[in-house]
């Protein structure tokens, strides 16, 4: 079980990195990005413009509400 | 941007992330090898490398046979974009002066302290403290590199090549530091992570965008306004947006001593 959540921590770690707060932003940008998608209620260009915006958007906040180690 | 353009953005991106890597993991290296000897430090990142090696070949062929094109794009543009945005948060951080720089003379100092310090246990022939932390020390610095060369090396459909460009950076970092017998303290290591950044985050947002239409009713990848050039415009919006970053937040961090000192 040890090993099991030393695994999962080092993953965790990876993926996250110091501040977790940017991938789970990009999660969300690419899940509305999928949403706008599967739906087919925007246009490419459209779901491409506002999944960027998105992602930008999620780094903004993660550097401006700096949470993370320095 | 045609074929050529993602090859260079391939070649680039993946030497100067193996380079920055390679540094951090020589730093290690060399402090093991000076202050415990270099046989058993040496056949600990070797063994890393080839563990390296493995995790490459066994990731890029699961990836490649089992997955459809558009997700895949999904998978790859998403790991690219967590990666480069990682560095960039750095970079734009150290950059403003909110991080501290990373220092490679510091930690070979605090390695070779460590290093010193602890206790002798032979296993298998090696001095096992040695071995087990130039494995760690090169294996984990190597991983990130291994993720970008398997992605991008994938939808250039070109793993070689990547692998090989991300191999030549070691070498010539691995060669000027055994030459030097010093850590490369004076490499630019932030306005590399700034650069490798930019163009991850560039790369893994184009991709990750085109794979989103995986979820679309044909399952096939979306199509940016503009085609392939958009990768330069991403690319553009990316420094843009780095570099106002940079600015704001230095501003913003010099502002209390200036009000202070009014």
């Amino acid at each position: 079980m040890r090993y099991l959540a030393t695994f999962g921590r080092f993953w965790w770690d990876f993926i996250a990195g110091d501040d977790w707060r940017v991938a789970a932003g990009v999660l969300v940008a690419l899940a509305v990005g999928a949403l706008l998608t599967a739906t087919s209620i925007a246009s490419d260009a459209v779901v491409a413009m506002v999944a960027t915006a998105g992602i930008v958007g999620a780094v903004a906040v993660a550097l401006f509400t700096r949470a993370g180690p320095r | 941007m045609g074929i050529d353009g993602s090859v260079l953005g391939l070649l680039t991106a993946t030497f100067l992330a193996s380079a920055v890597e390679m540094v951090e993991a020589l730093t290690i290296v060399l402090a093991l090898g000076i202050s415990r000897g270099w046989r058993s430090t040496l056949v600990g990142a070797g063994a890393a490398l080839v563990a390296l090696a493995a995790v490459t070949a066994v990731v890029g062929v699961a990836l490649v046979d089992s997955v459809p094109e558009s997700l895949l794009q999904l998978i790859i543009g998403s790991l690219l974009l967590v990666f480069g945005l990682q560095w960039l948060r750095k970079a734009i951080l150290r950059s403003a002066g909110l991080k501290d720089l990373h220092d490679e003379d510091e930690i070979f100092r605090s390695e070779s302290e460590a290093a010193r310090a602890a206790g002798t246990q032979r296993r298998a022939g090696l001095d096992w403290f040695a071995f087990v932390v130039s494995f760690k020390g090169v294996f984990l610095e190597g991983l990130e590199v291994v993720f970008i060369v398997v992605t991008f090396g994938l939808n250039a459909r070109s793993v070689g090549l990547a692998a090989a460009a991300a191999a030549a950076a070691a070498v010539v970092v691995l060669v000027t530091g055994v030459l030097a017998r010093r850590p490369l303290s004076r490499v630019p290591e932030n306005t590399l992570k700034f650069a490798v950044g930019l163009l991850l985050a560039s790369f893994g947002t184009f991709w990750a965008v085109e794979g989103l239409g995986t979820f679309s009713d044909a399952g096939e990848s979306l199509e940016w306004p503009g085609g392939d050039l958009a990768l330069l415009g991403l690319l553009a919006l990316w420094i843009v947006a780095s570099r106002a970053a940079v600015l704001t937040l230095r501003a913003g961090a010099t502002q209390p001593e200036t009000q202070r000192s009014g």
